[in-house]
C-alpha cells in the first residue's frame, strides 16, 4: 500500500515509523525544511520537503497512485485542504486528524468520514473515569455511524431487561456488553442488562439524543 | 471574514449600499480600517470555529466572504458557512491559483488575486488596458 502522510510533526513521524515496520511504501510531506531534514534521516529517506496543501507538491509525490492519504498536521484547515485535493485527485481513502472535535462535522459533510481527534479520545477516557451514567464517544465509523459507550446506573430504564426488549433508535444496535467485572459478552436472548454494565453501541450522530433517552433516561449524563 | 484592506473595502461598500454587514476578525485592531461611518457589526473571533460563525449570524446570512491572508483558512471557513450554515452565496479568496481552481470545483466561488493581477498587468503591457 502506498501511503502519503501530510505533516511530519510528532503524529506524522510516529505514524510513518509504524507503517514502515509494516512494509508499506510511505512518503511524509513536511513543510519545514529543518524538520524535514531531521526526520528524513530517521525515516529511511521517505520525507519530501514541501507544502502538502499545494496540488503541485502532491502531484510530485505521485498522489495519483496513492492508496491512502493521511492528513495529520496540527491545523484543521490544512488537513481539510490536503484531504480535499487528495480526493479530487481520486485517492480512494483519505483520513484526517481533527484538532477541534466540533470540526469533525465539517469533514463528514465534505465526505471525509474518517477523522481522528486526540481531544475527543482523551475526553472519552476522562468521562469513562467519572462514576456517573453517561454516554461516551468511542470512535467515528464509516457512513456517519459512531461507536459510543453507555454505562448503566440504577436509574437506567433498561436495567433488568434483555437487549431485545430495549427499543433503540433506527440503525442503532448494542454490539458488546462489558460487565462491571470487565468480562465482555456478545448480547444474546438470555442476557440481562445489569447495573454497572458498559454497553458498546453502534449508532448515528443524529440518533444519540434518542439513544441517551432509551438507555439512560431523562436528563442524566453529559451532552455529547 | 478578515478585516484587511480588501475586506474593509467590501464591508464599507456593502454597508454604504444599505446591506446589513458583520465584519469578523481575530484582531480587533484591524477594525481601524473600517470607515467611521461604518454602521455594521464588528465581531472578534476565529471564523474557523463554527460557534463563532454562528454567533456572528452565519445561519441568517445571505452571503459570506472570506478574505483573510490564509488560503486554507478562507477555504475552511467558507466550507463551514456553505455546508454547515447553508449560506447561499460564498466567495473565497485564494491566492494560489492552482488551489483556487480545485476549490472552485468543490462548490465554492473562488477569486484569485494572483491570476487577476497577472492578467491585468499583461493587459496593460499589451496596450489593451486593464483586463
Amino acid at each position: 500500500m502506498y501511503v502519503i502522510i501530510g505533516g511530519g510533526g510528532k503524529v506524522g513521524y510516529y505514524l510513518a515509523r509504524e507503517l514502515l515496520e509494516g512494509d508499506h511504501e510511505i512518503l511524509v510531506i513536511e513543510r519545514s525544511a529543518p524538520r524535514a531534514a531531521e526526520i528524513n534521516d530517521l525515516l529511511e529517506g521517505t520525507v519530501l520537503q514541501g507544502d502538502a496543501c499545494e496540488a503541485a507538491v502532491l502531484d510530485g509525490a505521485g498522489i495519483a497512485r496513492a492508496d491512502l492519504v493521511a492528513a495529520v498536521t496540527g491545523d484543521d484547515e490544512d488537513n481539510l485542504v490536503i484531504c480535499e485535493i487528495a480526493r479530487y485527485r481520486g485517492v480512494p481513502r483519505v483520513l484526517a486528524r481533527v484538532n477541534n472535535p466540533t470540526n469533525a462535522l465539517l469533514f463528514q459533510k465534505r465526505g471525509i468520514e474518517t477523522t481522528v481527534s486526540a481531544t475527543e479520545a482523551i475526553l472519552a477516557q476522562i468521562e469513562q473515569e467519572l462514576p456517573v451514567t453517561s454516554m461516551v464517544p468511542v470512535m467515528q465509523l464509516h457512513q456517519g455511524l459512531e461507536l459510543v459507550e453507555v454505562r448503566l446506573s440504577e436509574t437506567s430504564p433498561v436495567v433488568g431487561r434483555t437487549p431485545r426488549e430495549v427499543l433503540l433508535p433506527p440503525e442503532s444496535l448494542i454490539a458488546l456488553i462489558v460487565d462491571s467485572g470487565g468480562v465482555p459478552r456478545v448480547p444474546g436472548a438470555d442476557t440481562t442488562l445489569t447495573v454497572g454494565d458498559a454497553l458498546v453501541v453502534v449508532t448515528r450522530a443524529e440518533s444519540k439524543g434518542m439513544l441517551q433517552e432509551a438507555l439512560i433516561g431523562g436528563a442524566h449524563g453529559f451532552d455529547t | 471574514m478578515g478585516c484587511g484592506r480588501t475586506g474593509a473595502a467590501i464591508a464599507a461598500s456593502l454597508d454604504g449600499d444599505g446591506h446589513q454587514v458583520t465584519m469578523l476578525d481575530i484582531n480587533a485592531g484591524q477594525f481601524r480600517r473600517l470607515p467611521d461611518a461604518f454602521g455594521g457589526l464588528k465581531a472578534v473571533g476565529n471564523g474557523m470555529d463554527a460557534d463563532v460563525l454562528e454567533r456572528a449570524g452565519a445561519r441568517e446570512a445571505d452571503a459570506f466572504v472570506a478574505v483573510t491572508q490564509g488560503d486554507n483558512r478562507n477555504f475552511f471557513a467558507s466550507q463551514l458557512a456553505h455546508e454547515v450554515f447553508g449560506v447561499k452565496s460564498v466567495v473565497c479568496r485564494v491566492k494560489d491559483p492552482e488551489r483556487g481552481e480545485i476549490f472552485g470545483h468543490l462548490g465554492l466561488q473562488t477569486y484569485s488575486p494572483t491570476s487577476a493581477g497577472a492578467e491585468a498587468i499583461l493587459g496593460m503591457l499589451s496596450g489593451s488596458g486593464p483586463a
